[in-house]
C-alpha cells in the first residue's frame, strides 16, 4: 500500500543548520496496517509523513502509494490518495467556513472540482449522520463557522474529513496532542473505530506510549531520522511500556524519552 | 440653506463615483478578504480599463464589447502577477508592484499619450456625468450584476476551493486543491473586475488619465473598511457582504465630496485616507495588544 525506499532529507544543506532528518528510510506497509510511530523529539517522525504527503521532494528515494510513484507528484495532487490530519487543530479546517462547506471540500479531495454548486442537500444529510456518530453534538451546527468550534472538535471534524473519501492511506501526526486528556481519548476512540471499522492503512504518530501500544497492529520507533524498531502482530500485542522504555535505552542512546512522552 | 441645498446638489455625483469605486472595491475585497493578498496591480489595472474601454469605443467598437475586452485585459493583468507570485515566487506585493509599473508604460503605448478624452455627446457611452440618474440605475443594475456572478461563482465548487485557499491553503493542499492556481485564478477575476470598474469610470469621466489609478488600492480598502464598520452587522451572506462593499464605496465618496465642498485642500485627500485605512487597519492589532497586555498584568495579580 505505502512503499518508502531509501529515502532521506537533509534540511538547511551545506549551512551550520545543517540537519539530516530522514536517514535513508525504507519501509513498507501492508494493505490494513495501522501503524503507530513513535520516537524522541526531532527523531524525524513528522519529517516523514511530510515526505509521504508530499510538503516538499526528498533528496533520494521514491515514495510508492498503492502502486503509483508519487515521489514527483505536487502535494495537492497526491492528496488524492491521503487522509491527513495534523497536531494543531487550527491546521486541518478552514476557520471561516461552515462544518458543512468544510466536509463539501473533503468529499471533493481527489476529484475534479466543477462550477456545480459546492454542496447538495443530499450530502448534507449524510454528513449530518456521520457527525451525529461523532457524538459532539455538532450535527445541529452544520452551518456554524468552523472557528467557532473548540480544538477537540476540530480535531473531530477534521478527521472525518480525513476518511470521508476512503483514503488509501490515513496519515495521522500527533493528533491528539493538543488536546486535554478526556478529548484526547475521545479523539483517539474515534480513530480507532475508524481506521479498524472501515479497514484503513494508517500512519499514526504518537508521544503517549501506552497508545502506540493499545492500538494497531504494527509499531515503529524512530531515532535521528532512521526506523530503529519495527514491531507486528503477536510480538506487538505483548509490548508492555517498560519493553519500550527498555529499547529506547538500548537503540535510541541519547533518545531518550522526553517529558513529552507520556508513559501511560 | 442654499449651502445645503448646493451640498445636496453634488450628491447624485458623489453616489455615482461612489459607485463606479465601489465595483473596484469588490475586486480589491477578492483579494484582500477572500485570498488574504494585498494585491496592487489594481493601480494599473484600473487605468488599463479604463485605458482599453476609451480607446477601443473611440474606433467605433460596441461599448459592450470594449467594456468585456477591457475585463478580459485586466485579468491578463491579474494573471501576471498571480504567475509574477506563485510560478517565481515573488512575495505578493512586490508582483503587485512590478506589474503595476508594467501596466504604466502598456497604459501609455495604449493610449499614444498620458491622457485620452472620451466626449459622452460623441460617443455612446452607458454612464455620464451629463446624465446622473439615468448613470446612477445602470451602475446599480452592473453592481447587482457582478454581485450576482461573484455570489454564484463562490458557491460552486471552484469558488468554494478559491475561499478555502485564501482561508487555509496548507488544509486546502491537503484536500486536493491546486492552492498556487487558485491564486492566480482569483487575482484575474479581481483585475478583470478592477479594469471593469475603470471602464465605467472612463466614460463616467469622460476621460481617460493614466493617473487615474493612483491609490486606487488605498480607496478600495478604505471602502471595504468604512462598508464592514458601518453595515457589517447586517451582512451576514456573501451577497450582502459584497453589496456592504459597495455601500463603502458610497460612503467613501459621499464623504469625498463632502470634505471637497467643506473647502479642504484636495491635495490632502489621499493622505487623509491613507490615514483612515491605516488607523482602521491598526486598531484591531492594538486592541489585541492591549488585551493581552491587560491579561498578563491580571494573572500576574493573581499569582
Ligand atoms: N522545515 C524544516 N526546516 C528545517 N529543519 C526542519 C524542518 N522540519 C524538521 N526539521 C528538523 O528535522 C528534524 C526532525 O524533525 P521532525 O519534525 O520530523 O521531528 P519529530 O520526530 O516529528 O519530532 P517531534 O516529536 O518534536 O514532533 C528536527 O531536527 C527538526 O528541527
Ligand atoms: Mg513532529
Amino acid at each position: 500500500m505505502l512503499e518508502l525506499r531509501n529515502v532521506s532529507k537533509t534540511f538547511n544543506a551545506g549551512t551550520v543548520n545543517e540537519k539530516l532528518a530522514l536517514d535513508h528510510i525504507d519501509l513498507t506497509l501492508n494493505d490494513g496496517d495501522f501503524v503507530t510511530v513513535i520516537g524522541g523529539n526531532g527523531a524525524g517522525k513528522s519529517t516523514m509523513l511530510n515526505a509521504i504527503a508530499g510538503v516538499w521532494k526528498p533528496d533520494t528515494g521514491s515514495i510508492v502509494i498503492d502502486g503509483v510513484d508519487v515521489t514527483n507528484m505536487p502535494e495537492y495532487k497526491r492528496a488524492a490518495f491521503l487522509g491527513r490530519v495534523f497536531q494543531d487543530p487550527m491546521l486541518g479546517t478552514a476557520a471561516d467556513m461552515e462544518i458543512g462547506e468544510n466536509l463539501a471540500l473533503a468529499a471533493r479531495r481527489g476529484r475534479k472540482r466543477t462550477l456545480h454548486w459546492n454542496h447538495s442537500q443530499a450530502e448534507y444529510d449524510v454528513y449530518r449522520e456521520q457527525l451525529t456518530d461523532l457524538g459532539l453534538g455538532l450535527e445541529d451546527r452544520m452551518s456554524s463557522k468552523v472557528g467557532l468550534l473548540s480544538g477537540g472538535q476540530r480535531q473531530a471534524v477534521t478527521l472525518l474529513m480525513a476518511t470521508l473519501r476512503h483514503p488509501q492511506l490515513l496519515l495521522l501526526d500527533e493528533h491528539t496532542a493538543a488536546l486535554d486528556p478526556a478529548t484526547a481519548e475521545k479523539v483517539m476512540n474515534l480513530t480507532d473505530s475508524i481506521v479498524t471499522g472501515t479497514h484503513l492503512t494508517a500512519l499514526m504518530v504518537t508521544h503517549n506510549m501506552q497508545n502506540a501500544i493499545t492500538y494497531g497492529n504494527r509499531l515503529i520507533m524512530m531515532s535521528a531520522g532512521k526506523i530503529i524498531l519495527d514491531i507486528a502482530g503477536e510480538e506487538k500485542k505483548r509490548l508492555t511500556i517498560e519493553d519500550l522504555l527498555r529499547k529506547f535505552r538500548e537503540l535510541g542512546g541519547a533518545q531518550m524519552p522526553t517529558d513529552r512522552m507520556i508513559l501511560g | 440653506m442654499d449651502f445645503i441645498l448646493s451640498l445636496l446638489g453634488t450628491l447624485p455625483g458623489a453616489v455615482a463615483q461612489g459607485l463606479v469605486w465601489g465595483i473596484m472595491a469588490i475586486g480589491v475585497y477578492i483579494t484582500y478578504k477572500i485570498l488574504d493578498i494585498a494585491d496592487l496591480t489594481v493601480d494599473g489595472s484600473m487605468v488599463t480599463g479604463a485605458a482599453v474601454c476609451a480607446m477601443l469605443t473611440i474606433n467605433g467598437v460596441n461599448i459592450w464589447l470594449a467594456m468585456l475586452i477591457a475585463t478580459l485585459v485586466g485579468m491578463i493583468a491579474g494573471l501576471l502577477t498571480g504567475v509574477f507570485h506563485t510560478a517565481l515566487g515573488i512575495p505578493a506585493i512586490l508582483s503587485g508592484i512590478l506589474t503595476q509599473l508594467i501596466l504604466w508604460s502598456v497604459n501609455l503605448k495604449i493610449m499614444g499619450k498620458a491622457n485620452q478624452a472620451l466626449p459622452a455627446r460623441d460617443y455612446p457611452v452607458i454612464v455620464t456625468q451629463l446624465e446622473k440618474g439615468k448613470s446612477i440605475l445602470m451602475l446599480v443594475l452592473i453592481t447587482a450584476a457582478v454581485i450576482g456572478v461573484l455570489y454564484w461563482f463562490f458557491g460552486t465548487e471552484i469558488g468554494a476551493s478559491l475561499r478555502a485557499t485564501g482561508n487555509n491553503p496548507g488544509m486546502s493542499r491537503a484536500q486536493g486543491i491546486n492552492t498556487e492556481w487558485n491564486k492566480i485564478l482569483g487575482l484575474m477575476i479581481s483585475n478583470g473586475i478592477v479594469a471593469l470598474s475603470g471602464a465605467l469610470l472612463t466614460q463616467y469621466l469622460g476621460l481617460a488619465d493614466i493617473n487615474m489609478g493612483r491609490g486606487a488600492i488605498v480607496i478600495g480598502l478604505a471602502s471595504v473598511i468604512i462598508g464592514g464598520a458601518l453595515f457589517g452587522k447586517f451582512c451576514r451572506n456573501f451577497a450582502y457582504r459584497l453589496a456592504c462593499v459597495a455601500l463603502g464605496g458610497i460612503v467613501y465618496y459621499i464623504v469625498y465630496q463632502l470634505v471637497v465642498f467643506i473647502g479642504l485642500d484636495t491635495d490632502l485627500l489621499k493622505m487623509l485616507s491613507a490615514i483612515v485605512v491605516a488607523v482602521f487597519l491598526g486598531v484591531p492589532h492594538l486592541k489585541a495588544k492591549l488585551m493581552s497586555g491587560k491579561k498578563k498584568k491580571e494573572a500576574e495579580n493573581h499569582a
